[in-house]
């Protein structure tokens, strides 16, 4: 059964950098996101 | 030709005499797969776990199963993905040459069925939670642990890395993501990863308690939020406009699915286009998931589905849910910590997206601290912020392996 076969543990090593990109791209976009929310805020509250 | 001769005719070009005559090569695959659909029809109907598209789903995976009958074509479509194959790429073929799942299945292929759900959601969604409390953003944001998570376990397990993200993506807890981007890097797997996230979306009351009471203290459950400030008509009205241009471009392989939640969502806010609003929630809502999940539903075939390949997907699903579920409750106490208890941490659980269900669940865990403790509205923030943090991370990943 290919369930114990083709563990690859360096493909986990080698993406870790990859997790790290995508959760920082995530978070830049919804900082983005949150930025212009505010600013959407203040220029109704005038 | 006599009654006899006429009779075996008819039971040579019958089902059941290629399910008998095929049974060692693959006539029990098909007879498991017609009880596997029988087993979710059950789950859909009696238990009523995401009866809309579970129902449509199952009843898919009995018509692909049956032999004889041509609905859907595997090889097909395993021919209009092999480069140099004269059907590559060939809608004509399949129009020629397949059966009506096939037909219905190119709605998936070309990522119309999900970016139509996506209307239909944005049209169903008010962004007055978020608007009003833009940082609850930052908890649909880290609620896409999961999704990293479960790629970087697919990796390992030994899944290829398109493979990895479209099984990561289960824990963005979007269906319509889950499929738009499986669809297009992995359609082979199409049938076992719908199947996983509509199943784990539908057992959220279940899987999500025991980690909201691991993560936080009973202090933490029993804060109240201030009501949320109300939002005006206007801002409303911009906030899809500009998120969509930001977004899109920024990660252009988020455009059509964020531009597709976001034109349902100016539909139901403009105040003038109150019938697209009302197509795009209710009649369009409704064609698309019965087309989109009779298809999905296609995909699962024997050969394909009855795998290790998909023991390891359902694992991984959950992994994925639970890790996502974590990341959104983890940045909710930090965020109780900042702000020294003003934010009940149980609203970062929602921030999987799978709305309304992980808001209501919120809610829920929150009244059980402190009945007096009403966090659907300040859930809902999080919880629409979650489809956007999905759509970013299925983007993402689109951007990476979609070559």
């Amino acid at each position: 059964m290919d369930i114990f076969t083709n563990f690859n543990p360096a493909g986990f090593v080698e993406c870790l950098p990859r997790m790290g990109i995508g959760m920082l791209v995530i978070f830049v976009v919804i900082g983005l996101i949150i930025l212009t929310t505010m600013l959407i805020n203040w220029f109704f509250s005038k | 030709m006599n009654i006899a001769e006429t009779l075996l005719n008819l039971w040579n070009t019958s089902g059941f005499a290629k399910i008998f005559a095929e049974f060692l090569t693959g006539g029990w695959q098909n007879l498991v797969m017609i009880l596997i659909g029988c087993v979710l029809l059950y789950l859909a109907i009696v238990k009523k776990f995401e009866p809309l598209l579970l129902c449509g789903i199952a009843f898919g995976c009995i018509l692909t199963n049956l032999p004889g009958a041509g609905l859907y074509n595997q090889e097909l479509w395993t021919n209009f993905m092999t480069e140099g194959h004269e059907a590559y790429h060939s809608y004509g073929t399949i129009l020629k040459e397949g059966g009506l799942l096939d037909f219905f299945y190119i709605g998936v292929k070309t990522s119309i069925y999900p970016c139509l759900i996506f209307m239909g959601v944005g049209a169903m969604t008010d962004f007055g939670p978020l608007l009003s409390n833009p940082k609850s953003l930052l908890l649909g944001a880290a609620a896409q642990l999961g999704v990293f998570a479960a790629f970087l376990g697919a990796v390992a397990l030994g899944f290829t890395g398109p493979q990895a993200a479209s099984i990561g993506i289960i824990g963005g807890a979007d269906g319509p993501t889950a499929i738009f981007l499986t669809s297009q890097l992995a359609p082979e797997l199409l049938g076992a990863i719908a199947v996983a996230a509509y199943s784990y979306m539908a057992l959220i009351p279940m899987i999500q308690p025991p980690f909201m009471k691991l993560l936080t203290t009973p202090e933490m459950r029993k804060v109240k939020m201030e009501q949320t400030r109300t939002v005006s008509k206007a801002e409303k009205i911009v906030f899809p406009i500009v998120v969509t241009i930001f977004v899109a471009l920024l990660l252009p392989d988020t455009a059509p699915l964020i531009g597709c939640l976001m034109l349902g969502n100016l539909f139901k806010e403009t105040g003038v286009t109150d019938r697209l609003s009302d197509t795009a929630q209710n009649a369009l809502m409704n064609i698309v998931t019965v087309l989109l999940s009779t298809s999905v539903g296609a995909t699962m075939v024997g050969s394909n589905f009855l795998t290790g390949q998909t023991l390891k997907i359902v694992v991984l699903g959950v992994a994925a849910f639970i890790l996502s579920t974590c990341g959104g409750l983890v940045a909710g106490v930090v965020m109780y910590k900042l702000t020294k208890g003003k934010v009940n941490p149980l609203i970062g659980s929602a921030g999987v997206s799978a709305v309304p269900m992980a808001a209501r669940v919120a809610n829920k865990e929150g009244q059980k601290a402190n009945p007096s403790n009403y966090l659907l509205m300040h859930a809902m923030g999080p919880n629409v912020a979650g489809v956007i943090g999905s759509a970013i991370a299925a983007g993402f990943l689109l951007s990476v392996f979609g070559g």
